[in-house]
């Protein structure tokens, strides 16, 4: 049975036809074409496809893509604008918190809900929320160096 | 801002990974693909009856199903190693199984279909008979007595290596005061790149050649092994390109029938095949590492002079030989045991083994983490047996600074070194003086606390060709780069490196930059594209640098070699008065001076320029062979607080010093030293890749059973360098990939046996195995 | 994931109606185990009916003594309630533990609870507290509702709509995670409250189970000392890669005595 799906992606209206089994993730990837978001594992552990759906941090790779009918999606790809780095891009540039830049996606979006709930984190507050990112080249140690900057640049 | 060697510089390759636009494999579509998934044994051990794909065939979307049957004629995926050359057991390994299966995961059909669900379904619908065989997980009973034969051999023996002098060896123990023994396990680990493999394979019709794109370390490699060895099409009819590659820790270095069976499929069915892996097929089918079973005796006099060292080894080898597995517990172990150490004799004897397990190849370190722990374990246990303080016992053995290069009684030449400013100064940053405070603070709270050392040496750079050879490589190990100045001045530098994570675009650059006094920006490095580079033998073993960064160092002086005629020229003055630095020839003595970017001009628009003996042009190539391997050493302190109740170990901290020759990025240097101390931590404490004894299936076979760290079990680290420079390249370079990954798990299973007071506790200490430790201990 | 087809309900009545005229449905609620469960293949229900769109479902309120959390509460609401934090902050402490952050934004309570993994958090918490479990149909005390592992006393086509925990005097829940998957090798939650003390564990056995001789010790004693040498028999709990029975009979008292000191 297919289905349509009515969600703004990156703030635009978009509409797609899908299976009902049709992952969000897939949608995002293989339908629009948006492929910074990442599918690392299929246990919902890595966390390489968080995206923003209505203002939370989601794994996208286990939610059905019916399920965002009528939700707003943000991506990677939402974050610059005219080729200008969020601040959590830059933060994480200015740390090294990359490095193949596979899990870099969804730790950037992961790290942006931590950020909008708690302004000022801990380094144990950004390591225990990074609970849901997994990352196998920085050791971490660079990815929360990087949060820490990136919310006190978001701060200023 | 400084771009040069040594400076920080923010890397150029971030922009596209942080905005989304990175293009790994499985972010390609091209046009007209179909999708494929491979049907994979659900059993270990089994002759196959029939593999029936009649109701796959018939699934909505199918556009084929193929079987081993349908590949007869296609080669097996070779091995490129074998010890001395051998005798060494070498079983084919056909693309898809034929007459047998012999692990989980081992690849039985293939399904390609016009989506990946549809494939997937259609895979259902392939029934096996399976007659199923008893399987053997460990190497113990692969080699038991009646034993299944996995392969049609005698037994499940791959080879029997040796290295060293034995008769020396046993006169050492003959004369030792003390002799300290250890049994141990180095624990099998999944390298769980984030990135799962991907391929897609295409062949076009009108140009009669074939395109893979793959998840690897090295195209060049693939594209030789895949065309000569087993599709049989020549080099300039197969392209292969890596594009961003998702990281690799050694498992993305093997050629895997995957990349076969798409490539091969994609001309069956006349448009591009793709395949990506889920997770917990790369569990199955990504080459494991490590898994060996060790005997260690470290002979010693009463003051803890090391007098011989005497190894016993059986290294799993899964149940095929990989690209470079039987490498692996051989050369790239055995030639590292005397460590930092003089120890004068040493023998080391390595069992090769089958098993009805997935095949083992490189993971981060790759011989040297195995090496490095045992030594460092049994350093540790003996201090500790003499009542020698651990750093101590260390320090009495160090190879002194004036002995390099030094001859080890294991073949390989250190080349230079300076050991004791290491240890000291990771003491200090440790503040080892202040522990039995620490200690005493701890135990007010309940918690044992516990400190471990690990000093190590590795051997990175691989390799002189001519060694390889001798040792039983099957290629070359050099390095190639082109160094293409454009008429303005910008270069693209060319390279056989293929980074998956390492930021060779900027590490490079700033060679580039800093040797031409160009503008970093002026500057970008292409890789991963067989059609574009040279050749290239790829990213492992801590190379990248030392090799390929030394062939663009050559080909920069080929380009400033030339360049200084063209200046000549312009400057009418003698070649041999010409200097060149910050990016200017300058007639030496003088004021007269001609710019890079004007001599790239000229070699591009020759008006005035000395035809007649000078090509127009500048872009000079260069194969680098290096002349040695570069021998890395550090001391890596761990600082360990162990739950008596629960047997958890919580890391408190982490100070290391490296010694990696020159430092070309401190800032990537520092995030490869971070990311390779956090796979020793997984392999001593959580990453296990367990087999069920009787049905060899996968007991960790995915995210939520096989335990990678995660940022709340690290702390942050305080890393430091020292500098003596390698002194057979041209950049003074070590390599710095996979530092971490050797010296952790020596440094944590010190700390924790130090905390809870017991001789040894196996890889991963999980909080079970330290509780029952101290529950033994406490019995005793 | 084999092809299912998707419904949204509007209301409880809607979802339990629709799911009585389908084959075989499931219902859908945070999805963090259905989804994995559907990816794997491990079920293949005909249809899937989204209870997303069903306020009724959704929402803390606390009365006569109870905190009342609705079926489709996500546990990082749980989290963040200031009156679950006030009420039962053991409560607030356990939903805070579970999975990872993302899990936490879709996972809800009437999800893990009707899904019964016997290494889920929320068990502990249904039998700590003594809560009860409201259904389209009836209420269910929280001690009858696990009956093994992955099954619970709902009938086919029953829907949870809400959990009452009763406000203890004091609780404390203590977890033991799994390093890989975060879930509970053994997790236990004490509390004293109106219906007397109860110690519940989760992870350890195939479903959540209590421990009679601990709640009797620390009726009278409550105190991490009383339990400090009662040990649940090891026969029958759960083996896996990560710890053997053994090991989990003993990090039942461990925790248990953790919980007891946490609730003072």
């Amino acid at each position: 049975m297919t289905l349509t799906v009515n969600m703004t992606l990156n703030g635009e209206s978009v509409s797609a036809q899908v299976e009902g089994r049709t992952l969000l993730v897939q949608l995002i990837r293989d339908h629009f074409r948006l492929t910074g978001t990442h599918v690392g594992c299929d246990t919902s552990q890595c966390g390489a496809c968080v995206v923003d759906m209505n203002g939370r941090s989601v794994k996208s790779c286990t939610v059905l893509a019916a399920q965002a009918d009528g939700a707003q999606v943000n991506t990677i790809e939402s974050l610059a604008e005219n080729g200008e780095l969020h601040p959590m891009q830059q933060a994480f540039k200015d740390n090294h918190g990359l490095q193949c830049g596979f899990c870099t996606p969804g730790m950037v979006m992961s790290a942006l809900d931590l950020v909008a709930n708690n302004p000022d984190p801990s380094e144990a507050e950004i390591r225990d929320w990074l609970e849901g990112n997994l990352c196998r080249c920085t050791g971490y140690h660079n990815i929360v160096k990087a949060i820490a900057a990136g919310a006190q640049a978001m701060r200023s | 801002m400084d771009t040069g060697i040594g400076a920080a510089v923010a890397r150029k390759e971030d922009f596209r990974f942080l905005t989304g636009q990175g293009n790994y494999t499985d972010d390609i579509a091209r046009p007209g693909q179909a999708h494929a998934v491979f049907v994979r044994s659900d059993v270990a051990h089994a002759n196959l009856n029939s593999v029936d794909c009649e109701a796959a065939r018939a699934m909505p979307g199918v556009v084929a199903v193929f079987t081993g049957d349908d590949l007869e004629g296609v080669g097996g995926v070779p091995c490129g190693f074998a010890p001395d050359g051998g005798p060494m057991n070498e079983p084919p390994r056909p693309v898809l199984a034929q007459g047998k299966v012999r692990f989980v995961g081992d690849m039985v059909a293939m399904v390609v279909a016009e989506t990946a669900q549809q494939a997937r379904d259609a895979a259902e619908a392939v029934v096996v008979d399976y007659d199923e065989l008893p399987a053997v997980v460990s190497m113990e009973a692969a080699l038991a007595e009646g034993a299944p034969a996995i392969h049609d051999l005698e037994d499940n023996s791959c080879f029997s290596w040796g290295i060293g002098d034995a008769e020396a060896t046993g006169a050492a123990f003959a004369k030792a005061d003390h002799v300290t023994t250890l049994e141990l396990v180095n624990n099998r680990k999944c390298p769980n790149a984030i990135e799962p493999r991907a391929a897609i394979g295409e062949y076009d019709t009108a140009r009669d050649s074939y395109t893979l794109y793959t998840t690897s370390q090295n195209p060049h490699v693939i594209r030789l092994l895949m065309g000569a060895f087993v599709l049989g099409i020549p080099e300039h009819k197969l392209r292969v390109v890596s594009p961003d590659v998702g990281g690799g820790f050694g498992s993305k270095i093997p050629h895997y029938p995957e990349e076969v069976a798409v490539t091969w499929a994609g001309k069956q069915v006349g448009r591009p095949v793709k395949w990506t892996a889920e997770r917990s097929e790369s569990f199955l089918s990504d080459t494991h590492g490590r898994d060996h079973v060790t005997r260690v005796e470290l002979a010693c006099t009463s003051e803890g002079g090391f007098l011989g060292l005497r190894v016993h080894t059986r290294a799993n080898m899964g149940a095929y030989l990989s690209t470079f597995a039987p490498l692996i517990p051989t050369y790239l172990y055995g030639t590292l045991l005397a460590g930092l150490y003089t120890t004068p004799a040493i023998r080391c004897e390595v069992d090769g083994v089958f098993t009805n397990t997935a095949p083992v190849d490189a993971e981060r370190g790759a011989g040297r983490p195995e090496a490095t722990y045992l030594i460092e374990r049994v350093v540790e246990m003996a201090a500790r047996e003499l009542g020698i303080d651990p750093v101590e016992i260390r320090r009495r053995n160090f190879v002194s600074p004036d002995a390099f290069p030094y001859q080890t009684p294991v073949i390989v030449q250190y080349d230079s070194g300076n050991y004791e400013p290491i240890v000291d100064r990771a003491a200090e940053l440790a503040d080892y003086a202040g522990f039995a405070q620490r200690r005493e603070e701890a135990a007010s709270r309940g918690r044992l606390r516990g400190i471990g050392f690990a000093g190590y040496v590795e051997a990175c750079g691989m390799a002189p060709s001519n060694v390889a050879g001798i040792i039983g490589a099957r290629a070359g190990l050099f390095e190639a780069a082109q160094v293409r100045v454009h008429p303005t001045g910008s270069v693209s530098v060319y390279t056989g490196s293929h980074s998956h994570g390492q930021g060779h675009e900027t590490t490079f650059a700033q060679i580039v930059a800093d040797r031409l006094g160009i503008p970093f920006e002026n500057v970008d490095v292409v890789h991963g594209d067989t059609d574009q580079i040279p050749f290239g033998m790829g990213t492992y073993g801590s190379r990248s640098l030392a090799v390929g960064g030394s062939a663009i160092a050559k080909a920069l002086d080929k380009i400033v070699a030339k360049g200084r005629k063209i200046a000549a020229h312009a400057l009418e003055a003698g070649e041999a008065d010409i200097d060149f630095e910050s990016g200017e020839f300058r007639v030496r003595g003088t004021d007269k001076s001609v710019g890079f970017g004007d001599v790239a001009l000229s070699a591009y628009v020759p008006h005035n320029y000395p035809l007649e003996e000078l090509e127009p042009g500048l872009d000079e190539g260069a194969f680098y062979d290096p002349a040695n391997f570069t021998f890395p050493a550090g001391c890596h302190i761990c600082e360990v607080e162990v739950d008596p109740e629960t047997g958890t170990t919580r890391i408190v901290n982490w100070n290391a010093v490296d010694d990696f020759g020159r430092v070309i990025n401190p800032m990537i240097v520092e995030g490869q030293v971070h990311g390779g101390i956090a796979h020793g931590v997984g392999q001593a404490l959580l990453e296990d890749c367990a087999y069920d004894e009787e049905s060899g299936q996968l007991l960790s076979g995915s995210l939520t059973d096989y335990c990678i760290p995660r940022a709340d079990d690290l702390p942050s680290f305080v890393i430091e360098t020292t500098e003596t420079l390698c002194p057979h390249n041209p950049l003074g370079v070590k390599g710095c990939g996979e530092a971490g990954a050797i010296a952790a798990p020596a440094a944590l299973i010190n700390a924790i046996t130090d905390a809870i007071g017991v001789a040894h506790v196996d890889m991963p200490a999980t909080p079970e195995k330290v509780w029952a430790a101290l529950q033994s201990a406490q019995g005793e | 994931m084999y092809e299912f087809n998707y419904r949204r309900a509007s209301s409880v009545f809607d979802a339990v109606a629709s799911s009585a005229k389908c084959d075989d449905a499931s219902y859908l609620a945070g999805g963090m185990t259905l989804i994995p469960v559907l990816k794997f293949r491990l079920a293949g229900p005909s249809d899937v009916i989204d209870l997303a769109d069903i306020g009724e479902l959704r929402g803390i309120r606390t009365d006569d003594g109870a905190v009342t959390v609705g079926a489709m509460t996500t546990h990082a609401a749980v989290a963040a309630s200031a009156e679950v934090r006030q009420a039962i902050p053991a409560l607030a402490d356990l939903a805070e533990s579970i999975g990872d952050p993302q899990v936490r934004n879709r996972g809800t309570i009437g999800g893990s609870i009707a899904n019964a993994d016997p290494a889920a958090d929320y068990p502990a918490a249904v039998l700590g507290l003594g809560a009860t479990v409201h259904t389209n149909s009836r209420t269910i005390a929280g001690d009858d509702f696990f009956t093994g592992m992955f099954e619970t006393a709902l009938e086919p086509g029953e829907l949870v709509t809400a959990v009452s925990f009763p406000v203890p005097e004091r609780a404390a829940y203590m977890k033991f995670p799994n390093p890989a998957s975060r879930y509970a090798i053994v997790g236990v939650m004490v509390s004293r409250g109106g219906s007397g003390v109860r110690v519940a564990v989760t992870g350890a056995g195939g479903s959540a189970f209590r421990v009679p001789e601990m709640e009797q010790a620390l009726a009278s004693n409550f105190a991490p000392e009383a339990v400090a040498d009662i040990s649940v028999p090891a026969d029958g709990l759960n083996e896996d890669l990560h710890a053997s029975a053994e090991y989990r009979a003993h990090l039942v008292t461990v925790m248990a005595k953790r919980a007891v000191a946490a609730a003072g």
